[in-house]
């Protein structure tokens, strides 16, 4: 035992490599790395079939930004990030006080909130283009019998066919799908707030509105918080939905940074690792900018 | 302001006892139920669509009908000859693959951060957090150039690796809670009556981890299973891809077998709507872990 002690520290030493190294490494190949050829990638010249024909300096950056559609694209992902995290977390705030109450068959009702969060993302943006069929869509049946549309099949019957028709359904499933997570953290954050709060709100006989402003939103912002910025990354990356239920078509007209940089990756892969650095960009500057206005602190473990 | 949460246990509480014997519910309650059961209905509504869907017989699918006049079970049998049965074994082997890898790796890393301090463990902690942050979407291009430069475009060890890395993060959180909230002694203890370090591991420290290492290993498995950028990416041959990808491309094509797409659909969601609703509570906790402190 005495004669391995020197060997033993050394050991000791190397021991956290050996529980955590496989992680790091895994990290490491998977996440870093991408990010490293991105951007070495952003500066070179390479061929649609993945050949590098040597460095093209800013090239791809001055392609990318010379894009007509560059300017309208990036307006629409943020205009995206906005309205579809604002309307999720004003839904989710209105979801949870409601599932928040006592009633019978409430885990069954929260329960059935579960299948958007669950289910893919993409197969949920197929049904919704299948609901939005012209001819025999679900949703369209419901608008003709309520007197909403004059007739299956026609142009109106199309919403996805023009821009000003698809973004509005597209924000829609958006929230759709991102409501329940944030519901569900919302809930967990209500249940946190402890119940004498309330009865001190009482005994000074606030209002429920008063109460609702001045005590559990208060209370609630750290979990809103987190939820609103999971979903602004979310969001922000959303790629399924945009994807199946119009490829950002017409023209560009329905894409948002993340649709046209995989457009892009078809016809040059250089300008579209240029639009993902920007994109990357965005990411990280959205992040600080949400932190700095929520006043959020990380606290690692 | 400092607000705990502990990520188990938090999700539904039920608060203080009955009141009230059986009484008949207050008009309050009522209209309360009924809201919550319309607003679960809309969202159980486009998944009870696609099951209809899958049902509808070829030649009702034209017709503009709310429900099928009758049901064409067979609509899933074509599922199982068709290619689309191939696609699902792709879909299996990534979801299988991502999770025993993040598992295998997961596991030992979230185990020696909760019970151990060292240098760079606040590191390891921090870079943890920021992968969590991250999303293969944004990186899509470098994740493509690199897997192309190791010859595995097209390979499912690919997405097995790159699911198992983007879902790492989530692992090591809810599994170092995990650990993190069982005493030492008790370890200590098993150690002593002479089990040796890995037997006191395997025998107390990991079962009471168990309902963390479940809902790490369900999570990893959906988010595996569900995944659509990566694979579209990574795969070009149609036998190679999974389910979501082949799934898509059916969209493309100019007569759409809607019937055929939502069998598909139907057999890639319910299951894990319902290895889902085992690990709710659990999983809030462990997204947000980290964040609130």
């Amino acid at each position: 035992m005495q004669q391995t002690s020197a060997r033993g520290g050394a050991l000791r030493a190397l021991a956290p490599l050996a529980w955590v190294g496989p992680a790091v490494a895994l990290i490491a190949v998977v996440v870093v790395w991408p990010v490293v050829v991105m951007v070495q990638s952003s500066f070179l010249k390479i061929s649609r079939f993945g050949v590098v024909q040597g460095g093209n300096g800013t090239g791809n950056y001055d392609k990318l930004f010379g894009e007509p559609d560059f300017g309208g694209v990036m307006a629409r992902s943020l205009v995206w990030v906005v309205a579809v995290v604002a309307l999720t977390v004003l839904v989710s705030l209105a979801l949870a006080q409601l599932f928040n109450q006592r009633f019978p068959g409430r885990r069954f009702a929260r329960w059935a909130l579960i299948a958007p969060w669950a289910a893919s993302v993409l197969m949920t943006s197929i049904i919704f283009k299948w609901m939005l069929d012209p001819e025999v869509g679900l949703i369209n049946m419901l608008r003709r019998d309520l007197g909403l549309l004059d007739a299956l099949g026609g142009a109106a019957a199309d919403p996805l066919g023009s821009a000003a028709g698809a973004m509005p359904w597209l924000v829609f499933v958006a929230v759709f799908v991102s409501v329940p997570f944030t519901t569900y953290a919302l809930l967990a954050g209500l249940s946190a707030i402890p119940a004498d709060v309330y009865e001190a709100a009482k005994i000074d006989g606030a209002s429920k509105l008063r109460t609702y402003w001045s005590i559990t939103l208060p209370l609630l912002r750290p979990a809103l918080t987190v939820a609103a910025l999971i979903n602004v990354m979310n969001v922000f990356n959303s790629f399924p939905i945009i994807w199946a239920m119009t490829h950002g078509q017409p023209g560009y007209s329905t894409a948002t940074s993340t649709i046209f940089m995989y457009i892009l990756k078809g016809s040059d892969i250089g300008e579209s690792a240029a639009m993902s650095v920007v994109n990357f960009g965005m990411v990280i500057v959205l992040t600080i900018v949400f932190l700095k206005v929520s006043k959020w602190r990380t606290a690692p473990a | 302001m400092t607000l705990t949460q502990n990520a188990p246990s938090v999700a539904e509480k039920e608060t203080a006892p009955v009141t009230a014997p059986r009484a008949l519910p207050s008009v309050k309650t009522v209209v309360i139920a009924a809201s919550a059961y319309l607003i679960a209905f809309v969202f159980l509504f486009p998944y009870l669509v696609m099951i209809l869907t899958a049902l509808r017989p070829q030649e009702e699918l034209r017709q503009a009908t709310y429900l099928p006049q009758r049901f064409e079970w067979s609509n899933f049998t074509n599922f199982w000859t068709g290619g689309l049965a191939q696609n699902l074994g792709v879909t299996l082997q990534v979801a299988a693959g991502s999770t025993v890898l993040v598992l295998l790796v997961a596991l030992p890393a979230a185990y020696y951060t909760a019970r151990h301090e060292f240098r760079g463990r606040t590191a390891f902690m921090i870079l943890v957090l920021i992968t969590q942050m991250f999303q293969p979407t944004a990186m899509l291009v470098g994740i493509y150039r690199e897997f192309f430069q190791f010859g595995l475009v097209d390979s499912v060890w690919a997405l097995i690796l790159v699911n198992g890395g983007f879902n790492l993060a989530f692992a090591v959180w809810i599994l170092n809670a995990y650990f993190s909230s069982i005493p030492r002694e008790l370890e200590e203890a098993a150690f002593i009556d002479g089990n040796g370090r890995f037997g006191a591991l395997f025998r107390v420290t990991l079962p009471l981890a168990m309902p963390g290492v479940v809902t790490a290993l369900i999570f990893t498995f959906i988010a595996a299973w569900n995944e659509f950028v990566v694979a579209l990416t990574l795969t070009t041959t149609p036998a190679n891809q999974p389910l979501t990808v082949a799934l898509n491309s059916f969209i493309g094509q100019y007569q759409v077998d809607w019937q055929n797409l939502f069998a598909g659909s139907v057999i890639a969601t319910i299951p894990v709507i319902i290895l889902f609703a085992l690990i709710e509570r659990k999983v809030v906790g462990g997204l947000t872990a980290g964040s609130i402190k």
